[in-house]
């Protein structure tokens, strides 16, 4: 079962593990908001090894304001980066700013 | 006739340089792994040659035929935005097992499609992506100042204008459904394809009329 469902603000974590993460750096420790819930998918960090990647995990895609993540970013204060995160890289962020 | 007179230098003609260094590892790695397959009968030269064919003829020209289609079905466009790889099956497009995401530029939201991470691109429909989208400047650029890589590829943004920028980090691969373009009024299918280039169907540009002939 997905954790996580539209318009709840998550916390992407700032970790640094070996391997192979589909996380990019960017957004490691910024904050966002689920914009969908994309089902769930075997865990590419195990299937990477040649591992099965079971159980699936729930695949989000997660909504970041670009002034969130580049504090000094120049363009519009509309603009966002939308990535899809894998449900062991986000935590509960509370109530939306 | 001889057909090539060398009063010209050779060396001032634009082509690649030859491949004549060593194999890389992983060049060599694959070398020896498809030998080996081949060798132990899994599949043949053949086979590899004609996956490499089928691979090069698909091409931007399916995704623009798909954009027509959803700019004048209403009912096609709803599909497409639910399920793009059903919707592209319509037409007759395999899209294959990885998820196809197509997201829909307006009035108030535009697109724009990346893989910060490596080069992921929806090759089953569109075919292979251009260099520049594989390019380390792109993919780290687009994310940190979207519109000034837009600016240079000819695209202006007002500022009211959400520029969302989808990085293809995980199972989805991504296409953007642009906007009709104003003027387009009872155009067929195959003229409003026309319209829909590579570089619109990943956001850097947008669908244009021509400009009209000077006069």
């Amino acid at each position: 079962m997905a954790r996580f469902g539209p318009g709840d603000a998550v916390h992407v974590r700032a970790a640094h593990p070996p391997g192979h993460v589909r996380t990019p750096w960017f957004v490691r420790g910024k904050r966002g908001v689920v914009a969908r819930v994309l089902g769930e998918y075997a865990n590419p960090e195990e299937l990477a090894f040649n591992r099965d990647g079971l159980p699936k995990l729930p695949l989000y895609e997660v909504r970041l304001r670009q002034h969130d993540v580049w504090p000094d970013y120049d363009g519009s204060p509309r603009d966002t980066v939308v990535v899809d995160l894998y449900e062991n890289w986000l935590e509960p962020a509370g109530e939306e700013r | 006739m001889s057909g090539h007179d060398h009063d010209h230098d050779h060396d001032d003609h634009a082509h690649p340089p030859d491949e004549d260094g060593p194999l890389t590892h992983y060049q060599a790695l694959e070398v020896a792994v498809r030998e080996l397959l081949i060798e132990k009968g899994l599949f043949t030269a053949d086979d590899v040659r004609a996956a490499i064919e089928a691979m090069d003829a698909r091409n931007p020209s399916r995704g623009a035929e798909v954009v027509a289609r959803a700019w004048v079905d209403e009912g096609f466009r709803e599909r497409l935005l639910a399920d793009g790889n059903a919707a592209c099956a319509e037409l007759g497009f395999d899209t294959g097992a990885i998820r196809l995401a197509v997201v829909e530029d307006t009035e108030d939201v535009h697109n724009v499609i990346v893989c910060t991470l490596c080069s992921c691109y929806p090759r089953l429909l569109l075919g292979l992506p251009p260099d520049w989208y594989k390019a380390r400047a792109y993919r780290s650029r687009v994310v940190r100042e979207p519109r000034t890589v837009l600016r240079e590829f000819g695209t202006e943004l007002p500022d009211e204008v959400e520029l969302r920028v989808h990085d293809s980090t995980a199972d989805l691969r991504y296409m953007v459904l642009p906007r009709r373009p104003d003027g387009t009024d009872g155009w067929s299918e195959e003229q409003l394809a026309s319209l829909v280039t590579r570089d619109a169907l990943i956001g850097v540009t947008l669908p244009r009329l021509p400009e009209p002939a000077p006069a």
